[in-house]
């Protein structure tokens, strides 16, 4: 019962010196560097931590932004295109009116013309129906009339009865 | 967390399969001693230490009693008597001498592993040699004799023949008939095992710092990934709370008592080496208890010191009453962690050696077979109860002298006017 509840001595010198070396020893090189390592983690997951919250508001923010780019651009987009349907349509109209205008031109050139060429033709068929109504007559006259003035004054007024003109 | 976990309950089967064994294995170990020890006597020994010898009487009965049995089976009344005296298991002697220190780690049955003796003589200088030069059976006095020197182990309590007290376990030198002072410096079971979970500490602990070093900011793997939830748990439930902002400052030490307490305890546990009873060893505790008490006091503040020598918010007649007191638990606060560790670590070994000492108190020394069989079962299965106890106790006891330091730590640093 004694060795139970007596400190050896060889033990208790034993003890403190194995103790107090390593206590030393592992305070030095395990200890210091077990608990900093610890610490630095723990750190830099709070760290972590802390980024991925910032991270994922300003990703938010990101989103909202880039629904606002979006609706900005769907509105450019309609825009531009009412623009283009409007300037189509324009271009649509003025040709259009140019093809209009240039057949209405062309038109009216062919009535000149055509006023022109009937007039003309008019003129020489009037002096052809002449003639040929002097030819006619001639032989009428010659044939029936004796005297040349009287068929000249009879072709005259039967040319000027004529509805010709 | 997992892994620690799952580790730990691989180590508890183990050793719950081999408790039972180990433990009845090493007491028919002791059965074979006694047997042997005796015939030894009878042959060569005799009564040749018997004046030192507290247990004279005892080992003379058993040298009778082998003798009896080798030559005939005549003398049946004397023989039955010596029996029933000789064959006496004495539970207490059985028990102390397997929780004591010894100078070789006792396997089983005659199986030991000698440590050196080392002992400064007095005139003599240093002496070193191994254990297993002592000569001796069983559990009686051992003898040796080199240079000119008789050493004597002793096995029980009592006095030398000069009438000086020895301990269990003790060396005695004598030269020429008389007396030397011996000044015990052996590697002792408990110092072996000391030694050897503090070289374990050593390299676990530098090796999961190499980890650490290797892998910053990692996930933990390995031996760092089992022990960082033990040494945050120390940081976070023990120091932090306890100390306050001057943690840090004992982290190491609260983290080496914890470790070596917690790791001790359970080497302690681990059958078949010896059952190793390292922290319920004192001259391992008090030296525990006074660093704290040293790191306590040399840390200690005016406020500490304010309420030690004058309690602040008593009345004048009350002072003269609590100063003394305050004074007494300066050194009442470590001794009592030493006396609680050492007592709760010994109480748990004493349990199951306790158990298993009623096996053979039934069994009646051979002679009720059915009645020890019966305890056996019995006491196996409380011990396997304890086993499990002792694994809880072997966590609690660390926690608690950790805790308790830190508080007493705590208390020397703790400044009010911070708070």
């Amino acid at each position: 019962m004694g060795a139970l509840l007596t400190p050896a001595l060889g033990t208790v010198v034993w003890a403190s010196i194995a103790f107090l070396v390593v206590l030393f020893v592992l305070r030095r090189f395990a200890w210091g560097p077990i608990l900093s390592a610890l610490n630095e983690r723990e750190e830099s997951i709070a760290g972590a931590l802390n980024e991925a919250e910032k991270v994922r508001k300003e990703m938010e923010e990101l989103a909202a932004s880039n629904e606002n780019q979006l609706k900005e651009a769907r509105a450019e987009r309609d825009r531009m295109l009412r623009e283009a349907r409007e300037m189509a349509d324009q271009l649509v109209a003025d040709a259009k009116n140019t093809a209009r205008e240039a057949a209405d031109k062309e038109v009216a050139a062919a009535k000149d013309a055509i006023a022109i060429e009937r007039k003309a033709a008019v003129a020489e068929l009037k002096a052809e129906v002449g003639n040929l109504s002097l030819e006619i007559a001639e032989r009428l006259l010659r044939e029936k009339l004796e005297s040349n003035d009287e068929q000249k004054a009879l072709v005259n007024r039967l040319i000027d009865e004529s509805p010709l003109n | 967390m997992n892994r620690l976990f799952s580790s730990f309950k691989a180590l508890l089967a183990a050793l719950l399969l081999l408790t039972g064994t180990a433990l009845l294995a090493q007491d028919h170990g002791h059965a074979d001693e006694h047997a042997a020890h005796a015939e030894h006597n009878a042959h060569a020994h005799g009564d040749e230490h018997g004046d030192a010898d507290a247990d004279h009487s005892h080992e003379g009965d058993h040298s009778e009693e082998a003798h009896d049995h080798e030559s005939h089976a005549g003398h049946d009344h004397d023989d039955h008597d010596d029996h029933a005296h000789d064959e006496e298991f004495v539970a207490g002697t059985f028990i102390i001498h397997h929780i004591a220190d010894a100078h070789d780690i006792h396997l089983f049955g005659d199986v030991h592993i000698p440590l050196p003796v080392i002992l400064y003589i007095e005139g003599q200088g240093v002496k070193i040699f191994v254990s297993s030069t002592f000569e001796g059976y069983g559990h009686g006095n051992k003898t040796c004799e080199l240079d000119g020197i008789a050493y004597t182990m002793h096995a029980e309590d009592g006095t030398t023949a000069d009438g000086t007290p020895v301990v269990s376990g003790q060396i005695t030198a004598a030269a020429d008939g008389s007396a030397l002072t011996v000044y015990d410096f052996s590697i002792t079971k408990s110092v072996f095992g000391m030694l050897l979970i503090l070289a374990a500490m050593v390299w676990m602990f530098l090796s999961i710092a190499g980890h650490y070093k290797k892998n910053p900011g990692q996930a933990p793997k390995g031996m760092a990934n089992a022990l960082e939830p033990l040494i945050i748990f120390v940081r976070d439930e023990i120091a932090r709370p306890s100390i306050g902002d001057k943690a840090d400052k004992f982290m190491p030490f609260l983290l080496t008592v914890f470790f070596f307490i917690f790791f001790c305890n359970l080497l302690g546990l681990v059958p078949f080496l010896g059952g190793f009873n390292i922290t319920g060893t004192i001259g391992v505790t008090v030296v525990l208890a006074t660093l704290v008490f040293f790191l306590t006091n040399l840390n200690g503040n005016k406020h500490y010191w304010g309420h030690i020598f004058w309690p602040p918010g008593v009345p004048l007649p009350v002072k003269f009453i609590l100063v003394p007191i305050e004074v007494f638990s300066i050194i009442m606060k470590p001794a009592v962690l030493m006396i609680r560790l050492t007592a709760n670590i010994s109480a748990g070994h004493i349990i199951i050696l306790a158990f298993t000492s009623l096996i053979f108190i039934f069994g009646d020394g051979g002679q009720a077979i059915g009645a020890g069989s019966g305890m056996g079962i019995f006491s196996t299965a409380f011990m396997i109860f304890m086993y499990f106890l002792e694994l809880l106790v072997a966590f609690l006891q660390a926690f608690v002298f950790t805790l308790l330091a830190a508080i007493y730590f705590g208390d020397a640093t703790h400044d009010p006017a911070h708070h």
